[in-house]
């Protein structure tokens, strides 16, 4: 069941009807079962995946927090009795039981994960060695990717991380838990919500505030003006561009290259604007996952304020504890003992990162293609770090001040950056990705930008006009964010006003929207993942 | 407080009500020039006195081959065509179940050409059929039956959603028609005057299979059944049109039919001559629809026999009826005239001919 889909939108409707109808208490277990309801449509096997994996968590986070009671139980029992290296000694045996708890329970929701997305990505590259050598290739196999396995199978991960950490006790409610994993307007694409932060308004009993319901209602309008205004419009020339790489090259590839970046923007906000709005009409608080990624004025910060839950979730459970691990404080002292301090203190942060990368490179999908966007990513980053105090010198030298003009360049530089790194998204191989990067050098014919080939592109100028206009009003209203919520800044406002801009964003939606018979149905970019 | 708030909400949906359906109004095709049939399902509820004896339901052999007006004038025959473009088995039923809302006709007469497709075929067919009738369960039923994969219930309920995306297309005519239309048929029959004569026909293929599917039957019988619980009789004609060919086998499958219900089956395709029809004359597309002169001469033929066979009484001679028939001939003349003009002027008719007003620089 699409977002954009005439059947959510009628399930919505029912669903949020009900939650306010029904009696405050089974609030939370109506929403599960809708949850449930929602995830069937996507097929019943999906259930059965996303069911596993409850189980799986449900009983690891008991089973880690039994041993946690046992531990204190005999530690209190034993409170004088026993000596200080026995209570470490007892306390690092429980410890060691957890961990290999947790060490079970993530391999298998990892082991589901890669078997179901990576098994043929495996298999291709396998049967590419095998031809190699002239020997009879693998066959593919027919797996179906379950609907947003990457997001709950991280939703999951990070639980019961945090349960063996000790960051809170585990959910002993199971029907509590497989709502966490499972909230539906997270299931296809997050953002990836933490255990604590998402569960405190989750179970929460809801009365219907209509200011609540309201400005969720706006910011679902919000997401779907992204989605099928902006995002679903632009694709048609996106598709056509990267499709067909032997006719559009040169400064094509640069307007395929900034097509996708604002469809991948819009979509993508545009789905998590749907989100945090549904949840908001339900009472319920979801983290927020960008912050005008756009206006960066650097790498780093563009990755501080795009995919924030996924940016935060790999620091916290794959960076941290990769970059304290005994092998990689063991890396440390050796490098530093062999290169000396200042360049091996850098090897563990580096690989660290590297890794980092790697695995949202493949976290974004099963091929090389993202594996290597990851990787560059990673490089990018580490290379920017690096020239840090050049460009401290730079600017000191020059006398560079912090002006509009400057700022506007960073964040063009940075803009331009990641577009181009998302290339290697668009294209179906890496070496092609790389092949029309240089495309846009070795064949800069800006002409195609005036002699009407844009036209060509499968957008009329009527979806053109749609398009800037578009693009500028999220622009603007970006511009207005830096001051604070629109939505309260409208609030302030008289009613006629308003209600005016809400009537004309409505049917903006429903006359621009890019949907029906006509458009292609495009899933949302991040279903996939 | 509570109560202005409400009022406001009240104000609000008003608002949006009122935009949506002027909206709709204006993103909705009109259908008032070139494919002129998708006005036609619409146009039945305009009429002032729905009361007919005879009740046309069927696609374009029904619509271009009667004259209503015909039928009126040389056997006092009230009749109305539901006919619609492609309009298939299960369109022509639920028309039918719509139409018996308003009134009850003494025979419905459909055309069995529609029986060669057994599966919906495009969507701007389902468009042109359903889109005109109010909005009822007869209506999504309608929609449901005809829908292809790609097609969404809702927006058989609310046309906006699907036509939305017209705001780029749209014309003069767009404007022109946003709230009224023109009237475009005499009683469902779609004038032209103008001729094509037919030449050589191409060689009929042969099929895998001449039975006509299983869906096109069981709505049939779903006609039969509705007439036949409404005390009407049912007619099934095969119209003088020499294309799509009509196969033998085919025909022999509605005698047959036929037989078993104790309907009347009657196909003109064996009685050409004996109505008239020159088709080098009487067909303004090579054969494949008739024009005036021969929708006037089948009509001629086709009142004979339901005169005959089941006793309609001549209503000439009721004053209130001889009025309103007078008013509907008298428009269709005056559109025969006019199409002869536009003939001898431009040397086609307006209307149908879009493009070469473009080229021409002819505003119709």
């Amino acid at each position: 069941m699409l977002f954009t889909s005439y059947s959510f939108i009628f399930f919505l409707c029912i669903l949020i009807s009900l939650y306010y109808l029904i009696p405050k208490r089974l609030q939370w277990k109506f929403l599960l079962l809708g949850s449930f309801v929602f995830y069937f449509f996507s097929g019943w096997s999906n259930l059965l995946y996303i069911l596993v994996t409850i189980i799986s968590t449900y009983f690891t986070g008991l089973k880690i927090d039994d041993l946690n009671r046992k531990q204190n139980a005999y530690l209190k029992e034993n409170k004088g009795q026993i000596t200080k290296e026995e209570r470490k000694l007892y306390k690092e045996k429980i410890k060691a039981k957890q961990w290999k708890l947790l060490l079970i329970c993530l391999i298998f929701n990892l082991g589901i994960l890669a078997v179901v997305k990576y098994t043929n990505f495996a298999i291709a590259n396998i049967n590419s060695v095998l031809s190699m050598f002239r020997m009879t290739e693998l066959s593919f196999v027919n797996l179906i990717l379950p609907m947003g396995i990457s997001f709950y199978t991280f939703k999951t991960m990070g639980y019961i991380i945090d349960v063996y950490r000790g960051k809170y006790e585990p959910e002993r409610n199971i029907g509590k838990l497989a709502l966490f994993v499972s909230f539906f307007p997270q299931l296809i694409q997050g953002p990836i919500s933490r255990y604590d932060d998402l569960s405190k308004s989750l179970y929460q009993e809801h009365s219907f505030d209509s200011q609540t319901f309201s400005y969720g209602f706006q910011r679902v309008l919000w997401g779907y003006f992204k989605k099928l205004v902006v995002a679903d419009r632009i694709v048609a020339a996106v598709l056509t561009i990267t499709r067909n790489p032997d006719i559009y090259d040169g400064v094509y590839v640069f307007v395929g290259m900034v097509f996708y970046a604002i469809q991948l923007y819009a979509d993508f906000t545009g789905g998590i604007d749907i989100t945090i709005g549904v949840a908001q009409m339900l009472g319920i608080e979801v983290k927020e996952n960008f912050i005008r990624p756009y206006f960066s004025k650097s790498i780093v910060e563009y990755w501080r304020r795009w995919h924030i839950t996924m940016g935060t979730w790999f620091r916290d459970y794959i960076f941290y504890p990769l970059s304290v691990c005994k092998p990689m404080l063991n890396l440390s002292k050796a490098s530093r003992n062999r290169f000396g301090d200042k360049i091996g203190k850098r090897v563990p942060v580096y690989l660290a990162t590297m890794m980092v990368w790697f695995t949202t490179g493949i976290w974004h999908g099963s091929s090389w293609n993202f594996i290597v966007w990851g990787l560059l990513n990673g490089v990018v980053i580490l290379i920017s770090q690096e020239l840090e105090p050049l460009y401290a010198k730079f600017h000191q030298k020059v006398k560079i001040g912090d002006t509009f003009g400057f700022r506007l360049f960073r964040v063009i530089r940075t803009f331009l950056l990641m577009s181009s790194l998302r290339i290697l998204d668009c294209y179906r191989d890496v070496g092609i990705s790389f092949k029309m990067f240089f495309t846009m050098f070795t064949k800069p014919d800006i002409r195609v930008l005036f002699d009407g080939s844009l036209l060509k592109l499968g957008l009329d100028a009527s979806d053109y006009v749609v398009l800037i206009i578009g693009v500028i009003v999220l622009l603007t209203f970006s511009l207005i964010q830096r001051k604070g919520s629109v939505r309260e800044m409208l609030s302030y406002n008289s009613a006629v006003l308003r209600y005016s801009i809400y009537i004309i964003l409505f049917f903006s939606v429903l006359i621009f929207g890019a949907y029906g018979i006509g458009f292609d149905s495009n899933q949302f970019i991040y279903n996939q993942f | 407080m509570k109560k202005k708030k409400i009022i406001s909400i009240v104000i609000v949906i008003l608002v949006i009500t009122s935009i949506a359906v002027l909206l709709q109004k204006l993103l909705m095709p009109k259908y008032m020039t070139q494919i002129v049939e998708g006005a036609l399902i619409k146009e039945y509820y305009y009429e002032k006195l729905k009361d007919h004896d005879v009740m046309f339901i069927g696609d374009c052999e029904v619509y271009e081959n009667f004259s209503p007006i015909t039928l009126w004038e040389e056997y006092g025959i009230t009749s109305y065509i539901r006919g619609g473009a492609q309009q298939l088995v299960w369109h022509s039923y639920y028309l039918l179940e719509d139409t018996l809302k308003y009134e009850k006709p003494d025979v419905v007469v459909f055309s069995v050409l529609a029986m060669m497709y057994n599966e919906p075929q495009r969507e701007a067919y389902n468009r042109m059929n359903i889109d005109g009738l109010p909005l009822s369960l007869t209506k999504i039923n309608a929609a449901r039956a005809s829908m292809l994969p790609e097609e969404d219930l809702i927006t058989y309920v609310f046309p906006l959603l699907r036509y939305h995306s017209r705001w780029s297309e749209l014309s003069s005519e767009d404007y022109r028609y946003w709230l009224r239309r023109d009237q475009i048929s005499h009683n469902g029959y779609l004038m032209r005057v103008d001729v094509k004569p037919a030449g050589r026909l191409p060689t009929p293929r042969l099929l895998d299979d001449y039975r006509f599917g299983e869906t096109a039957y069981k709505y049939l019988d779903k006609i039969t059944e509705l007439c036949k619980k409404n005390g009407i009789e049912l007619v099934l004609i095969k119209a003088p049109s020499l294309y799509p060919h009509w196969y033998e086998e085919w025909d022999q499958q509605m005698v047959d039919y036929a037989e078993k219900n104790g309907l009347l089956y009657i196909n003109m395709l064996d009685d050409i001559d004996k109505i008239g029809l020159d088709f080098e004359m009487d067909t303004y597309d090579a054969g494949l629809h008739l024009n005036l002169s021969g929708a006037e001469k089948a009509s001629r033929y086709f009142g004979n026999i339901l005169k005959s066979r089941f006793n309609i009484p001549d209503k000439r001679n009721d004053e209130k009826l001889k009025a309103i028939w007078q008013e509907k001939a008298d428009y269709y003349y005056k559109m025969e005239q006019e199409q002869y003009r536009e003939l001898e002027e431009y040397g086609y008719l307006l209307k149908f001919n879009m493009k070469r007003n473009e080229e021409n620089k002819i505003k119709p």
